[in-house]
């Protein structure tokens, strides 16, 4: 068959033109971290990596940038969101996949996806006039603790909400995908539905599910305005529930509003982010090889 | 096969046998489904108060004329009722629908580059998708980092094209994804028919998989609208603050995620009211567009040409 | 339908069943003779797999399944809110079209099922795992990698795993479906040749749609289309002097 010459260069133009795009965007990755290496740099001048990461000491005037405080902050929000967040989704995947009926299902995936929807600052407000008195009405008394609400729980509690979507979606396809035979032989072989479930199901799903908690982990360590409302914001490394901390994230959005009293601040904002993009993209990274490496086993 | 030996372990099995369901299994199958439900409810219920709080917050202190006013300028520190809030509600739509744009076009190229040029060569293809992915978990703060210091870079002041460039960035993985997911379900066999017809591969594109994948690219822009309107961190300080309706890309212009989070944080009590109805107002946006994406992607499935 | 000369180990009486509106099974009504091989035979989608199923009611794991009828196991009816329905199942072994070993080693694919329903000295669970390893010729192929998973196996090989695993929980009535379906001929051989010998102690249901199978292997045969049942009989009589019309254009291979 005989294709005009305009057809080709036109397939031509177009062809370079969509590889263009794809090479844009697949070097994006590499702007973000060379970039914000290359703005962090100034730091270095005066402090080296050691005590940027392990010194508590924080003052912007006097030029001292320990980031310990808002790294331990960062880590202990989204542990404690984490901690409450996993048993709620895996028993909620389980409950979708196996138990519940179709109209109870559709009713959790529809709450799911209205989750999921909702913005980081709604989450924020929603924290602010509910969580936060919450705790500091309800659950602080219970320990006989004084607080405002704007606390490491309040941040973990809101930041647990956050990520069930994300986290619940990928552990309901986890186990969408175990075939249903697996289960039809199980039970022939004498069990009931739970120990299926606990015995085959779960071990079959254990490495995906433990990639789930891990993606989910890093989605919440990067989460921002919501945390940022009800944490409390104090540079202190946290050492309780109660008390208020200050997540690498927060403190980001809130050096944009010191920018330029000091010269070193723009380089600290920077570091602050190339810290949180480097441990998101080391997670995440970390997590494909493990799948890939756990679907061979 | 050795039959009596088959029968000495058989009758060995038979008289180790226990009954079925013992007490004890019997309450943990119901101490787990008990949990269960609870987890489920939960996740139900958390919805329901989130919605019911906002709403209920929101409409006690919503009038009409937050709608159709501007903010007064300067309110944020002071005392006193800010004004509406229309200048944001437009400042984030501006936002929102030329940053899902510029993000359709881009994400549209890319995704159809994986799915008819790269299948050629699936390594390639594998890396490039891998690294979409590392992409796709990065927060949006840093992308609100990236952007300013690009600013700072170019010379450029905070502005809505600013706003735009940074937003685009921060949705257009999550764009790219969401194409290629649907892209990924066309049969080979469907492309294998157009092109052994002599189409060239760029009218293969446009020919099968863009009218294939259009309710899912609808599903894709959605979502990714959805993230644009709603997300803060990125363009906390790229936009600025604009107490009217930007005028061109080169203003500064308010968006409606971060006058919520100026205005619950000003000490004014009617400020934070506001605050209140603002949330109120973007969850409502929010829903509209999931309910929307509901609606085409049930609508369109009917439409699809297998 | 004529009633069997032996005894029944499972007994199908009015069984229906829908799945939302569609109409699966019309009126099945037969008898399994006990410590035989019989196969159900027929077109696939005429419903052989989906009554195999309801024999130990895995139907409920599929939502919308609507039953009416019975199926007596022994005196034991299947469907009813009295069952108890892992009793019940415990008498019957399932053997599926593909392998599909549970996610652990060799040694524990056997000893999961008996660990479930009894306790057992290390030394008798040895012993059993041992004993059916040897009974479906596994033994001398694993005997030195016990503890590494059963997914390794060649596809073959797991097969036989699982025959060994459903034999070890000593069940009388072994409910196969395709079982041979996704080997090659050589494990499917092996597999055919176990179930013949199985048939003189288990009573053996096994699902196929191939012909020759059934004819090899087959003490009975129902013969199934569209959901019913068209025919039950000895193998030797229902190949050689088919009774129905339908019958006699599946045996000359008018629907395949």
């Amino acid at each position: 068959m005989n294709i005009s010459s305009n057809r080709r260069t036109r397939d031509r133009v177009i062809t370079i033109l969509t590889y263009m795009a794809m090479g844009l965007v697949l070097l994006l990755p590499f702007v973000l971290f060379f970039g914000l290496a290359f703005k962090s740099e100034l730091l270095f001048r005066d402090n080296s990596l050691g005590d940027l990461l392990f010194s508590s000491e924080w003052n912007t005037g006097e030029g001292k940038f320990g980031f310990k405080s808002f790294i331990v902050g960062s880590l202990y929000v989204t542990l404690v969101a984490m901690v409450i967040t996993a048993p709620i989704c895996l028993l909620s995947a389980i409950h979708i996949t196996q138990y519940a009926p179709r109209k109870t299902a559709g009713l959790v995936t529809t709450a799911i996806d209205i989750l999921a929807g909702i913005p980081s600052v709604v989450y924020g407000v929603w924290g602010m006039i509910f969580v936060v008195p919450f705790v500091s009405k309800v659950i602080a008394p219970v320990f006989g603790v004084q607080t405002t609400g704007f606390s490491i729980l309040s941040g973990g509690i809101v930041l647990a909400i956050m990520v069930i979507p994300f986290i619940l979606n990928i552990l309901i396809e986890i186990y969408r995908t175990i075939p249903k035979e697996l289960t039809e032989v199980s039970l022939s072989l004498g069990a009931t539905r739970w120990e299926v479930i606990r015995d085959v199901l779960n071990r079959k799903a254990l490495p995906g599910v433990l990639a789930a908690f891990g993606f989910g982990f890093a989605r919440a360590f990067g989460e921002t305005m919501a945390v940022l409302m009800v944490v409390g914001n104090v540079a202190q490394v946290p050492t309780g529930l109660f008390q208020p901390g200050y997540p690498l994230p927060a403190l980001i959005a809130n050096l944009y509003g010191e920018l330029g009293s000091v010269p070193q601040i723009e380089s600290a904002l920077m570091f602050a982010a190339l810290l949180l993009f480097v441990v998101v993209l080391i997670f995440n990274a970390a997590l494909r090889w493990f799948i890939v490496k756990a679907e061979k086993y | 096969m050795d039959r009596e030996e088959n029968l000495k372990m058989r009758l060995m099995v038979k008289s180790h046998e226990k009954p079925a369901r013992t007490g004890r299994k019997l309450a943990q199958e119901v101490a787990v489904r008990a949990c269960m439900n609870i987890a489920s409810i939960l996740i139900v219920g958390v919805m329901g108060i989130i919605l019911v709080s906002i709403f209920y917050k929101g409409i006690s202190a919503f009038h009409w004329t937050m709608l159709t006013e501007d903010t007064k300028a300067g309110t944020f520190i002071s005392i006193g009722d800010p004004g509406g809030i229309r200048n944001a509600i437009v400042g984030s739509l501006y936002l929102a629908l030329s940053s899902t744009l510029l993000a359709l076009v881009v994400g549209l190229a890319c995704a159809l580059c994986m799915n008819v040029y790269m299948v050629k060569y699936p390594r390639l293809l594998h890396t490039a998708r891998f690294l979409l992915d590392l992409v796709w978990g990065v927060p949006s703060i840093i992308y609100g980092a990236l952007g300013m210091s690009l600013m700072v870079f170019l010379g450029i002041k905070a502005s809505l094209l600013a706003g735009i460039i940074t937003v685009s960035l921060f949705v257009l993985p999550i764009m790219i994804r969401a194409i290629d997911e649907v892209m990924k379900t066309v049969p080979v066999g469907l492309s294998e028919s157009v092109l052994s017809m002599g189409s060239t591969r760029s009218e293969l594109s446009y020919k099968v998989y863009m009218r294939q994948c259009f309710p899912g690219i609808v599903t894709a822009v959605l979502l990714s609208f959805g993230r644009a309107i709603g997300d803060a961190a990125s363009v906390l300080y790229v936009t600025g603050d604009n107490a009217r309706i930007p005028g061109s890309l080169m203003d500064t212009a308010s968006t409606l995620p971060v006058t919520i989070f100026n205005l619950i944080n000003s000490p004014s009590a009617a400020a934070q009211e506001k605050a209140y109805s603002a949330a109120f107002i973007l969850t409502l946006i929010i829903l509209c567009i999931s309910l929307l994406s509901r609606y085409i992607s049930k609508h369109y499935q009917k439409y699809r040409i297998f | 339908m004529e009633q069997l000369q032996e005894k029944s180990a499972i007994k199908v009486e009015n069984l229906d069943l829908y799945a939302g509106k569609t109409h699966i099974l019309k009126n099945i009504n037969i008898e399994i003779p006990k410590n035989r091989l019989t196969v159900i035979l027929g077109p696939s989608g005429c419903g052989k797999t989906t009554l195999l199923k309801c024999m130990n009611r895995l139907t409920d794991l599929t939502p919308d399944i609507r039953v009416t009828g019975n199926i007596y196991i022994g005196d034991q009816a299947v469907f009813g809110s009295k069952t108890d329905i892992v009793a019940l199942r415990r008498r019957m072994g399932l053997l599926s079209q593909r392998p599909f070993p549970l996610p652990m080693n060799i040694y524990n694919n056997i000893a999961y099922g008996l660990k479930l329903r009894g306790k057992y000295s290390r030394a008798e669970l040895n012993e059993l795992v041992e004993h059916y390893l040897r009974q479906v010729n596994l033994w001398d192929e694993v005997k030195d990698r016990l503890r590494s998973p059963a997914v390794r196996l060649s596809i073959g090989q797991q097969q036989r795993l699982c025959l060994a695993r459903g034999l070890a929980v000593n069940p009388d009535i072994i409910l196969a479906d395709e079982p041979t379906s996704a080997l090659d001929p050589v494990s499917s051989e092996a597999i055919e040749k176990q179930f013949s010998a199985l048939a003189r102690d288990y009573t053996l249901v096994m699902v196929t749609h191939v012909l020759r199978q059934a004819r090899r292997i087959a003490d009975y045969v129902i013969f199934m289309y569209m959901g019913e049942v068209i025919e039950m009989r000895p193998a030797r009589e229902f190949f050689e002097d088919p009774r129905e019309e339908q019958t006699r254009k599946y045996l000359s291979g008018a629907f395949n």
